[in-house]
């Protein structure tokens, strides 16, 4: 009983993250200015290390818990990246 | 739908406080997306994606660490690094882009954001602060 | 030869945890603390001193409290949607906190908790403007955010 539980409610949470990674990518799509895009991408980016985190509880295995922390470390220089990127390269000073 | 074959031998108190964990996490990361969604203005949507990278990430992590610290199958020291990584760099992030967007929309001139070095009114205190 | 014991003491920890124990990842796990010490050094960061760091787990339980509480506000304002109607807006709030460390920490705290979001520090005018999701009074927040969070600092700091 609390196997079927379990399992149902990791399927529950993949679907959840899954719709917020595609909510996500609206939001990146939809825009409407530049700021918003980066924090949509930033919001796929965390998202999309949960579900690899909810993968790895699937599976036992290690290195989805690798890749999503490889993933939240590229998601965080990637936003800081293109958050100096806003305030230097796109206004002229 | 499948079992996962792994965790046969798991308590049911264990599978219980993980599937709760679960959910939680992925609700809040999902209700913070969707306000994400629907906020109508930056400065708004920027508190919606905290919701996901505070309990949500911190109910995912607890629920893995739940499950594998009660499995011993392996040390659970990937979920702390994550969770400590999250907590340390989302802020910073928030922060840098907030800035950005307060930068952009002075750049601009655009209405609804407070202007450089906020005067102090109310306050009475006579430190004249000169905005270029 | 090393400038920052705990630094490195954590980093070969962390890597020994990440990599399994053996010897051969001792060396290497030392060798990259070494460097990363002296990498860290030659950026020459300013020591934080906390004269009371044994009041450090109050304020993390404070935040952990406020966190749980701020995000399920939250979650029901993002739920309710259209039908409750919020106003969200700036408040600036002045500070009396000085110490550059104590100010990261508040500000992480700020941002970390669903709700409000730390926008800029003035240091000129030593104010600094935070945007509220759900900003009923404005004198309510300041009071918040000086009472609870900064006098807790200032006795971690100062």
């Amino acid at each position: 009983m609390s196997q079927t539980i379990l399992s149902w409610s990791m399927t529950f949470a993949q679907i959840c993250l899954v719709i917020a990674m595609a909510l996500a990518a609206l939001r990146m799509s939809r825009g409407p200015r530049a700021q918003d895009r980066v924090l949509a991408l930033d919001t796929l980016y965390v998202n999309s290390m949960l579900l690899l985190m909810v993968f790895g509880i699937r599976t036992g295995k290690v290195i989805y818990f690798e890749a999503s922390l490889v993933i939240g470390m590229l998601g965080f220089v990637a936003t800081v990246a293109l958050a100096k990127f806003l305030m230097r390269g796109e206004v002229i000073e | 739908m499948s079992t996962i074959e792994h965790a046969g031998d798991l308590p049911a108190w264990a599978a219980l406080a993980v599937s709760f964990f679960l959910v939680i996490g992925a609700s809040l990361a999902l209700i913070g997306t969707i306000g994400f969604v629907r906020l109508p203005t930056f400065y708004e949507r920027i508190h919606a994606p905290t919701l996901g990278t505070s309990w949500g990430t911190g109910g995912i992590v607890m629920a893995s660490m739940i499950f594998f610290t009660v499995l011993s199958t392996r040390p659970v020291v990937h979920e702390i690094l994550i969770g400590i990584f999250v907590t340390v760099t989302t802020p910073v992030t928030l922060m840098l882009l907030a800035r950005a967007a307060l930068h952009r929309d002075r750049a601009e001139g655009n209405p609804g954001v407070p202007r450089e070095a906020p005067a102090q009114a109310e306050e009475g205190e006579g430190e004249a602060v000169t905005a270029e | 030869m090393l400038p920052y014991p705990l630094l490195s003491a954590s980093l070969v920890i962390m890597w020994l945890a990440l990599n399994g124990f053996s010897l051969g990842h001792l060396i290497l796990g030392c060798v990259v603390a070494v460097f990363a010490s002296w990498g860290m050094a030659s950026l020459r960061p300013a020591k934080p001193r906390m004269p009371k760091w044994y009041l450090l787990p109050k304020l993390v339980g404070i935040v952990l409290y406020d966190i749980v509480r701020s995000n399920i506000a939250v979650a029901a304002i993002l739920v309710a949607g259209r039908g409750r109607r919020f106003r969200s807006g700036f408040v600036t709030i002045p500070l009396d906190l000085q110490n550059p460390t104590a100010l990261a920490v508040l500000a992480v705290v700020v941002t970390s908790t669903p709700g409000t979001a730390w926008l800029e520090y003035n240091s000129l005018s030593r104010t600094v403007l935070i945007h509220v999701l759900d900003l009923v009074d404005e004198a309510e927040w300041q009071a918040l955010i000086k009472g609870r969070y900064e006098a807790l600092l200032m006795e971690i700091f100062e």
